[in-house]
């Protein structure tokens, strides 16, 4: 089927079949590869984009469901100011070992920071549940967040 | 900072800047240096552009060697660390091999930065030498004069870019022993404001790691394999993928282990994969369950060890434990453990324009698949080139000895007409249904207290699943039919205990063992440390008294690890906890480092325990990049902790009960409060820093448990076996 997939801001023409997750669309159609597979079943968030600026895991979204919605991904973070500063944040910090999975922490950080801008660590540790850090970065991405609100309020 | 993904595009940019300097070491480990990049495969790279380019020989899983042997470049030649980016070294066992593997290049053992010390430095140092060298034949002044900062040659009233230099440089013979800094002019070693050179990277989604590579016209392969191991394949029916679009073709692998599908894209793959209808021969399959390997390793337990590993009187032994004020014993088990790194495995194989082969790969041992690459296409071993590229993380998994995942590639690819290069990717269920485990391992271990609470005899029985026997590690690891990696850290702790006997048996391999962060001490620290908490609470000794008075003799073994153990328990206020908290300790050496750990926990086993706090102190010998090893105690201990919680991998007649992480799952950012990390000074030489802080997490937790709840866990996971977590 073809849909029109708005991706960061370019609109995109693409052919897939119904059923398709839109991670395997961004990722082997669209060749951005920022986006990480990382299980499959919504179960580790590496692959975490946002659709009309919500957190989701497009490992478990179709494309038929997605004709005509905004997809942000990690590449388009950097001119998002909330990305940017999770981005700043990050690097200040060092969070990252392996960084597989940061992609995903990042969209979901910034998810968080758009409807809580102060989360304390409790609130941090309930949004970002889902999204798994093999290398066990947790402490640094909880420190990462709230640099990033302070870089925000500043 | 820049980082060259591409080690030919490199090289030719390097060749179009104009001249450049190489200096590296030759096979037979002495520095040697050109001008020309094809004649020596260097640790440095200097353009006369005044780019500077670390190769670094060690691939990156996140621990942190792209950033610490650049810092090593660095330091030597007078950089900061803006001035200079890297790239990985290709395939080379000669001269980029692990000095502490032999003539394999190779990451492991938490030796990356241990064996490239010295290395890394005198590479940098020489480059250095030979860039002043230069200019002071130019200037017509002593190059004792000169001097390289910031990359600007200066001295006796000249000053210049290093760049200026490195064409003349290069025709200069690379000094034998080149002048290393002395650690008073250390800027970068040692300094925790150095950060990591792959964070913006990996923050901003430009960071490739090999499941990012999308060679032209590639196809994607995925392997139907069977469920259980050593089943092979007979025949399959693909009517049911036919209609997928996408799909291109699917054929038993060579060695029918499995069925290979080939699809243009990733998602076709995995739907054709599963619309085929296989059928497998399963009369050599595996078809134990976990069950019967805890009950093989339990009965082992109970009888007369294979192995004398110290070569104990055992009966001697036994008789002073049996004749003892008190006996403390305890019998424990650990199952299977995945590995799970957060990127699935997967490598891509194309053919070159002259024929060889060229895999792209987070690679972690080249030597390995680079071999058994050559064999199975037939192809002298300078035709097969190895791309390294990021790798999501590893935790031992991306080093088989059967180089196993690069095999299925190489074997997939071999079906091919080799017009396309094909990507071999795995799902996570490949991942945690592989095979691939920490070996199950049961000990059961008895100790005898006087009546002043020392201890006057340690009877220890191990049983388990060997690693290396069977594989060509075995002739490193395996003397007198003792599988070093089944007893590392009880026979060799530092611990000074009198009278102990420690005996091994091997118990039968149901799926293939590999070493998993930390290997055997993921096992031997936590029976060391629980049982030294247990003899400290029948003793009615602290803890940490209890242990440091098996800590007393001179040399650095006892110190280092007394001094580890003192410094943690000061700054985790031991004895201390806050209302409603109960902490626990461990410490073990492992890989040449010493690390001890309290973990602070609110709760109990019933009502469910929280971990609140862990505090950490290390000495692993100079500390290149503080805040690396910070992190990596951070990662270990987070490793170590949220398997023991609550993972394990089982089987029901030989087939892999899990199969996702819903059902095995990993630590989780609520799982985990603070971690503080202290880094003890000093002058030896660096150690390791990737696998040493997963030992005690788990055991200092367990004490931490046992002092809220007076419950021992002994069989892991914790939460199978009494602990509930909040």
């Amino acid at each position: 089927m073809a849909i029109s997939l708005k991706l960061n801001g370019k609109t995109h023409a693409v052919d897939a079949e119904p059923g398709t997750p839109l991670l395997w669309v961004i990722r082997d159609d669209l060749k951005m590869t920022g986006t990480k597979f990382g299980c499959g079943v919504a179960s580790c968030g590496a692959c975490t984009v946002h659709l009309n600026g919500e957190p989701v895991r497009s490992c478990q979204t179709y494309i038929e469901d997605v004709d005509g919605a905004e997809i942000t991904t990690i590449e388009a973070m950097s001119d998002d100011t909330i990305g940017a500063a999770v981005q700043q944040a990050w690097v200040e910090l060092d969070v990252v070992q392996c960084g597989y999975c940061q992609s995903g922490q990042i969209m979901s950080a910034v998810g968080l920071l758009r409807e809580n801008p102060t989360p304390s660590a409790d609130e941090i540790d309930d949004y970002m549940w889902g999204n798994a850090c093999r290398c066990a970065t947790y402490q640094r991405i909880r420190a990462g967040i709230q640099r990033a609100s302070e870089i925000l309020e500043a | 900072m820049t980082v060259n993904t591409s080690r030919r595009g490199f090289l030719k940019g390097a060749a179009a800047a104009g001249a450049v300097l190489v200096v590296g070491v030759r096979p037979d480990g002495a520095l040697a240096a050109s001008g020309n990049p094809s004649m020596l495969t260097p640790f440095v790279q200097v353009g006369s552009d005044g780019s500077v380019t670390a190769i670094i020989k060690h691939f990156e899983m996140g621990q942190g060697p792209s950033t610490g042997l650049t810092t090593l470049i660095a330091e030597e030649m007078g950089l900061t660390m803006d001035q200079i980016g890297y790239d990985f070294a290709p395939s080379n066992p000669q001269v980029y091999n692990n000095t502490l593997f032999g003539p394999m290049q190779g990451t492991g053992g938490s030796t990356a930065m241990a064996n490239s010390y010295l290395q890394y430095r005198q590479a940098g140092a020489a480059a250095r030498e030979m860039l002043l060298q230069a200019a002071a034949q130019q200037w017509g002044v002593d190059a004792s004069g000169l001097s390289l900062q910031d990359g600007v040659v200066s001295g006796a009233g000249n000053s210049a870019p290093l760049g200026e230099f490195v064409e003349a440089a290069a025709t200069l013979d690379a000094p034998t022993e080149p002048r290393l800094k002395d650690p008073s002019e250390f800027r970068l070693i040692g300094n925790p404001d150095v950060r990591r050179l792959d964070s913006p990277a990996k923050g901003n989604g430009t960071a490739m790691f090999a499941m990012d590579i999308q060679r032209p016209n590639q196809m994607i392969a995925m392997i139907a394999r069977p469920e259980q191991q050593r089943a092979t394949a007979v025949s399959f029916d693909a009517t049911g993928a036919e209609g997928i679009k996408g799909f291109i073709s699917a054929d038993i692998l060579p060695n029918k282990a499995g069925v290979a599908v080939f699809a243009e894209n990733t998602w076709a793959a995995m739907q054709a994969r599963d619309a085929l209808d296989i059928e497998w021969d399963t009369s050599n399959a595996e078809t134990r369950s976990s069950d019967q390997i805890e009950q093989e390793i339990r009965a082992a337990l109970d009888a007369s060890p294979t192995y004398n590993v110290n070569g104990a009187d055992v009966s001697a032994v036994q008789a002073a434990v049996d004749g003892a004020d008190t006996v403390v014993e305890e019998t424990f088990y650990f199952p299977l453990l995945a590995h799970a790194p957060m990127e699935p495995l997967n490598c891509t194989i194309e053919q070159t324009e002259d024929g060889g082969i060229l895999m792209h790969d987070g690679c972690q041992i080249p030597t390995l698949p680079h071999g058994a690459m050559a064999e199975i296409f037939g192809l002298p071993f300078e035709k097969v080139q190895i791309k390294t590229v990021l790798a999501g993380g590893s935790f031992g998994r991306r080093a088989t000895p059967q180089a196993d995942y690069q095999v299925e590639a190489a074997l997939a690819f071999s079906l091919t007409d080799r017009s396309r290069p094909v990507h071999l990717v795995w799902s996570r269920e490949d991942d945690l249904r592989s095979g691939y485990y920490r070996p199950a391992f049961g000990h059961k271990v008895r100790v005898g207290l006087d009546g002043e609470g020392n201890i006057v005899g340690w009877e220890h029985r191990i049983a388990g699943q060997s690693i290396m026997k069977g594989t060509p590690f075995e002739a490193f690891a395996v003397h007198d039919g003792v599988d070093h990696s089944s007893v590392e850290g009880t026979v060799d702790s530092p611990y000074q205990i009198p009278t102990a006997a420690f005996g091994l048996t091997d118990t039968d391999k149901a799926t293939s063992t590999l070493w998993w962060r930390a290997v055997g001490h993921t096992h031997t620290a936590y029976v060391m440390e629980v049982m030294m908490d247990m003899a400290a609470k029948a003793a009615g000794i602290d803890p940490v008294d209890f242990r440091l008075a098996y800590l007393t003799g001179d040399d650095a073994d006892q110190t280092r690890k007394a001094n580890v153990l003192k410094l943690a328990a000061e700054k985790a206020n031991w004895g201390n906890a806050p209302d409603g908290r109960s902490q626990g300790i461990a410490v073990h050496k492992s890989f040449n480092s010493y690390v001890a750990e309290v973990v602070e926990i609110s709760g109990n086993a019933d009502d469910g325990i929280k971990i609140e706090k862990v505090t950490c102190a290390v000495d692993c010998g100079i500390a290149v990049n503080p805040d690396v090893i910070k992190a990596q105690m951070e990662g270990g201990i987070g490793y170590g902790i949220g398997h023991n919680m609550r993972d394990k991998i089982t089987l029901t007649d030989g087939v892999v009960d899990q199969f996702n992480f819903p059902d095995y799952e990993p630590l989780r950012i609520s799982d985990i409060g603070e971690i503080d990390v202290h880094i003890v000074p000093s002058a030896e030489p660096p150690t390791g820093v990737g696998e040493p802080g997963t030992p005690p997490a788990a055991p200092a937790l367990a004490n931490a448990i046992a002092a809220a709840s007076d419950l021992r866990v002994a069989t892991l996971p914790m939460d199978d076996n009494g602990v509930s977590f909040v």
